[in-house]
This record gives C-alpha cells, structure tokens and sequence, in this order.
C-alpha cells in the first residue's frame, strides 16, 4: 500500500494497465490529474481540440487492439469529447475517458465548467461513474479498463472531481474484477455450433457475412479458415473490412447501400446466410422484409442484444467470435458450393465494381486505387464519412485486420484525421494513410499541430469535390438537384493550410500526376503530408441501394 | 423471411435487481426512453441484501420489443437479475391514497367494496374521507374507475411491486 493523491493514483492505475498514450488537454478541473501526468512513464499527447483526443485514441485502439485512453476537464471539455465517445459506443471500441469534474461539494451548484457528465454521456457510454469518494478510485479504474475491453468492447467514462483527484489515501490496485452484473457469455453453446456446422454443410447457397465483431475479437485467420474449409463466400460490412484479405477469391467485397452488385445479389439469393459479428444494420439491410428472402439464419455474436433485434434468426450464437469461429471450424464440413460460386463469378463478370475512367481528370476511384497500389495494402487506412469513404472501402483493398479504420455506426465526419493520428503513434513503422474529404477534413483540421509536433508522417488523401459529395449525390438523386447547403466553396488552399502549420502538401489537378505525387508522399517521413486531389466535381458512387429499398431497385452505374 | 412475426401487445410485469447504488435508476430509466419504450409504472425498494434493490417494472410491447427490454437491460453494468414475472405466478400489490368528498354515496360505495378489497378508511373529517387501498393491479384499477365516478378530491398512487410465486433456487 503507498500513500497518494487521487490524481497520482490514477497515474499509477495507468502504469499498471500498459497505457501507452494519453489524449488530452488540460483544464481547471483536472489540473491535478495533469500535474500527475507531467511524471508519466508513458506519453501524453496534446490536441487542440478534445473531439480529436478521443478519435485518436478511437484509432490507437482500433489499431493496436488495446484501449484508448483520454484525460480531459470538466465542462466543455468533457461535453467536446461527446462525439467521440458515441462513435466509439457505436463502433464497439474500447475507451476510457476521464473527465475532471467540479469539486463535489459543488456538483449540482451550476459551478464554472460544470456539466452533468454522467447524465450527458449515459446512452453513449458502456458504463459510466461519478467518483465521490477516493477509496472507490481503484476499483472502478481496474473496472473501467475491464469493462472497456471485454465482451462486447465499449467507451467507459470515469467522472472525476477535483477535490477527489486531490485527495490523500492508501493506494491499493485490485488485482481482479468482480462484477455480479457484468458476465459476458464467451464459450458459444456446443449443441448451437453443431447445428449451425450441419446447416453449412447442408447448403447450397451459402454466404458468410460478417463484420466489427471479427477484428474485435481477433478472428480473422479463424474466419479465414472457414470461408477456406466452407468454400463459402464472404461478403463483409463496412466495419468488417479487413477481416478476409480484399483479394481473397472468396472475398465478394463489401455488401450494403454502396456494397457490389454480385455480394447483395448473393446475400438476395442466399438459402443460408452466417453473420458472425455482424448486427444486420439498416445500411446492410434495407428493407428488412425483402432483406435475404430465402436464407436460413445463424447469427454469432457477443453481445445477445444484437441477435433477433432486427431479423429473425434460426440459430444464434452467443459468444466470443474467434472462441466460437476456432469450435466451429472443429467440425465444419465443406458445403457443395462449385455451382453457387460459378453462378457468383457470372454476376461479377456482368456487373463488376467499376467506374468511368477519364484520360485528363482525376476520378476519386482512380486516385485510391492508386494510393493503394502505391501505399500498400499493409497500410492503416482510415477514412471520414461520406462518398470518399464508400470509395475507399470499395478500392481500398487492405490485406488485413484492424487495417481499416471507419465512423461506422455513427458515421462521424472528422473521425479520420485523429484517427490516423492515433494509429501512427501505434504503429509508427506502418503507412498510415487518411482518406478524407474537403468537408470532412476541416472539422478536425486543428489536430495538423498535434501531428506536426509529433512528426507524424500521417498521410492526408483529400478527395477533394468542392462539395459535401454524398448529401450533393443525394440532393441530385432524391431532391431535384437542388444542392442545398452542399456547396464547399471557400475550402482554403490546403496546400498552403499544411505549409501553415509546419506540414507539405501538394494539389493534384491532373490524372497524370496522381502516381508521381502519392509517391512523393511516401518520401515524406518526418511530418504530415496532405495530397489535395482536385477530383471530378459530380461523381456518384455506385452500386447503391437507396435507403430503405432492397436489392431489387440497385443501380449499379448512372 | 427474416423478420418478425408480429404479436401482440400486451402488458408485462419485470422484477429487476441491482446494484444499491446512486445514478443506476437514471440508468434504467434512461434505457427506456433513449429505446422507445414505454413504463406504465416503476417501483424501487432495498431487498434484504443492502447492496441490491429490486426494481418492479411494468411496461407494454410485443414479444420482439420486450425480449430487446431484457436484453438491453442485461447490458446495463449496475443490473444483477432479471426476472420476466408476466408468464409465471406472481404476487403484486399496488398502493392507493384517495381523498374524497365525505358523503352518504361514498359511504355506501366503501362498503360495498370492504368486503372484497383491501380497502379502508384512513382519516375521516366532515370534509373530507381519505381511503387506503392496497390491492393488486387488476383490482386497484376496477377501485379507481368506481371512485371516479363519485369523485376524486386528490389522489397518489404507487407503481405494482411483486415477487414471483416461485421459491428462490427452484425451478
């Protein structure tokens, strides 16, 4: 036992962890936990604005597999991190955020930079805590790193006044959790996988469509091994990507709005459909009631809620995705599947992923191709949101798991710059590479300091339409082309905008000086590099479905 | 076809535990708004464990929404158990303070009932009578229909609280 403040105690707690970064940035409220700070072992890391701390340890996270960790003040420092911490909720990514609050004699008095924490980030948290009493400290630290990364993985906010943080006790780490509310099922139940093994086996149409859940928990040489062993393909979501190589001959693409034709085609056609960490999500979905008419259903999941929630399912599968992928592939026969895949290779033959080429003008399509072949396809991609994000998940082929780094659920734009932050300072020996938009890179433009100051050679792709590209495709499709609000005009020089800071940038106006530019990039390793693509301004992206419709009203190119 | 077969809506009764803790009740109340859930009515009280209380939750859906109730109360970290009390024998009682005008009518009316419900006067003025009545929904909701009719003064009432008929271990 040692005697310490609160604040130091927290510290400590860290250490203990294996925490190897701190987002954040200091206020009254939490100027103890930051005095703490200042004789960490590990590195803080200064952002400019606290929306950027969370999202790039969304990103470290997501890269690295451990939880993200973040240390803002109370008030607006605590209300800035909000997005952050509803998109990780979302995502299924582990965080723990602390917040400082208001001395707790004050708490409910409408203090200076006081906020009801707990109250505000109460649906968007997997757990949350006020800390009244300074004993209680370890045990919900130790709690919140748990919580955080096992079962289905979440955000946990601890709230944490300041006269708490300054308080003085003895510090003992508990050594193991106990919590009687929190048992997450893991071993998936042996007469479930034996019928979901026998179904596979008995199908003709299979198709194994699976998502977050498999590079949450690790599983993607266990998918591998069953798509293999099956001969069944494998579409994957949005969030899923990564989880079967991109070049895999049983990988069909991405499924969903903006997926290929010939993986809805299959899921439409499907008499089994195997979801493994997947939750049937309305951008995957549409209209549910034409959603994979004629499949039978086995759905694996860790977290219950989200099987039976939005389609009826045959066989569920509560567990840990790879515990349950390493007993199903234990006893799992092939299915007969040599017709289904010849019929599958004729659809990708008459509608492939494929777009308009242009001999002068840089399509979006063509320039991430291109920062893919070029970057690598062991890069870490992150991506903001919007069409450059459907785009990139389409021909950004990565290689791997925890590769690809998206807004998902909540689908926040300037998620990808942070995010790309994050996961560079995690891997700082990887491409890391931020495809992003002209609207999306602006709302976390400020965290340009945060990585110059760390020479982070993150790599900013901007396909820049001079538009907010996917609500424009919208307004042209669905409103009339009657482009409200989506105009960018008065986008800065961000070639100029990078210099400003300390970063290099170069536009790209011409197709033909795509590759020379992402190649110099890659020479860039000791700061940001922003490549500006001035692409074609009315691009759609394509295949889509539109919300709420099935696979039957696809448009597969305009 | 993958989606639900609707069923219908009807009105279930959950018997919760959890953590004695302060914030959790936000939790769990906060669940059912942030979803879209209804809650007819709530009660709250310690068990004979101090670090729990017991939650009686009456709410109306479908069998598909309240399985995700369940479920998505399972999620919360403060719940310990639930126990779905709609199928299975229960015991529920509901408590009921009315005041009403004192009159011949009433008098007639609470004797009426006296002899079926739990029911009983608790202060009498010329004024005004106030009447007691613990029983459980079904019949706490026939008494309160009677007693608008002569006229509700102010009234209070309490959420259902229940325990299972079942002994605790069996199944």
């Amino acid at each position: 036992m040692a005697k310490m403040t609160g604040a130091q105690a927290v510290v400590e707690a860290f250490s203990r962890e294996k925490v190897d970064f701190v987002f954040g940035l200091p206020g009254g409220a939490c100027l103890p936990l930051y005095d703490a700070l200042y004789d960490a072992k590990f590195k803080v890391i200064l952002v400019r604005h606290e929306q950027g701390a969370v999202h790039m340890a969304e990103g470290y996270a997501r890269s690295t597999g451990k939880p993200g960790v973040v240390v803002v003040t109370s008030g607006p420092g605590a209300t800035n991190t909000v997005t952050g911490i509803a998109d990780a909720y979302m995502d299924s990514i582990p965080l723990v955020v602390i917040t400082g609050q208001v001395k707790s004699f004050l708490i409910g008095n409408d203090a200076f930079q006081e906020a009801d924490v707990t109250g505000i980030t109460r649906p968007i948290t997997k757990h949350n805590y006020l800390v009244k009493n300074v004993n209680d400290l370890p045990r919900v630290l130790k709690e919140a790193f748990y919580l955080a990364s096992h079962g289905r993985p979440g955000p946990v906010l601890i709230d944490f006044p300041s006269d708490v943080s300054l308080a003085q006790f003895d510090f003992e780490y508990p050594e193991t959790v106990n919590i009687r509310g929190f048992k997450p099922v893991l071993h998936g139940h042996p007469g479930q996988i034996k019928k979901a093994a026998k179904m596979i086996e008995e199908s003709k149409r299979p198709v194994i469509y699976t998502g977050g859940g498999v590079i949450i928990s690790g599983a993607a040489k266990e998918l591998i091994e069953l798509v293999e062993k099956t001969n069944a393909p494998c579409t994957n979501t949005l969030m899923g990507l990564g989880g079967v190589p991109g070049t895999h001959p049983l990988f069909m693409g991405m499924l969903g709005m903006h997926g290929t034709v010939y993986s809805n085609r299959a899921v439409h056609e499907s008499d089994l459909l195997i979801a493994i960490g997947a939750r049937f999500d309305d951008r995957v979905t549409g209209d549910l009631k034409k959603f994979a008419p004629l499949a039978k259903i086995i759905h694996i999941d860790v977290d219950p809620s989200a099987i039976s929630k939005n389609v009826k399912v045959d066989v569920p599968i509560v567990g840990d995705v790879r515990e349950v992928l390493e007993e199903l592939n234990k006893v799992v026969k092939p299915a007969d599947t040599k017709e289904w895949l010849a019929t599958i290779e004729g659809w990708k033959k008459e509608s492939p992923l494929r777009y308009t080429d242009d001999s002068t003008n840089v399509r979006p399509q063509y320039a991430i191709q291109k920062l893919c072949e070029i970057l690598g396809s062991d890069a870490i991609v992150t991506t903001d949101v919007g069409q450059h994000q459907m785009w990139a998940a389409q021909y950004y082929k990565v290689d791997g798991p925890n590769q690809f780094l998206t807004s998902g659920g909540l689908g926040t734009m300037g998620y990808g710059f942070p995010a790309a932050i994050g996961a560079q300072l995690g891997h700082p020996d990887k491409i890391v590479v931020c495809v992003t938009g002209d609207g999306s890179i602006q709302m976390n433009i400020q965290e340009m300091a945060t990585a110059v100051i760390h020479k982070l050679p993150v790599k900013i792709a901007i396909i820049n339409n001079n538009y907010l590209g996917m609500v424009r495709q919208w307004q042209e499709a669905f409103y009339h082309h009657r482009y409200s609000s989506s105009d960018m005009s008065g986008n800065p020089d961000f070639v100029k905008l990078a210099e400003a800071y300390g970063a290099v940038g170069r536009r790209i106006e011409k197709k033909a000086d795509v590759e020379n530019a992402i190649a110099w990039s890659k020479t860039i390793t000791d700061r940001p590099c922003i490549l500006d693509f001035a692409v074609v301004e009315e691009e759609n992206v394509y295949p889509m479905i539109p919300s709420g419709k099935s696979f039957e009203e696809i448009i597969d190119m305009a | 076809m993958a989606v639900h077969d609707a069923t219908p809506v009807r009105e279930r009764i959950l018997s919760v535990l959890v953590e004695n803790r302060s914030g959790v009740l936000s939790h769990v109340v906060g669940l059912f708004s942030a979803r879209g859930y209804n809650i007819e009515s709530l009660a709250v009280g310690e068990t004979e464990d101090p670090t729990m209380s017991r939650i009686t939750l009456v709410s109306q859906g479908d069998d598909k929404t309240l399985e995700q109730i369940k479920k998505q109360l399972n999620k919360l970290i403060d719940v310990i158990k639930i126990q779905d009390l709609t199928d299975e024998g229960f015991i529920d009682r509901e408590l009921m303070l009315v005041k009403m005008k004192t009159s011949p009518a009433l008098k007639e009316v609470l004797n009426s009932l006296a002899p079926q419900y739990r029911i009983h006067v608790v202060e009498e003025t010329l004024e005004i009578t106030t009447v007691e009545c613990t029983e459980t929904r079904e019949n706490r909701k026939k008494i309160f229909e009677k007693f608008k009719e002569i006229g509700i003064v102010e009234i209070a009432q309490t959420g259902a609280t229940a325990l299972s008929k079942k002994t605790p271990g069996s199944k």
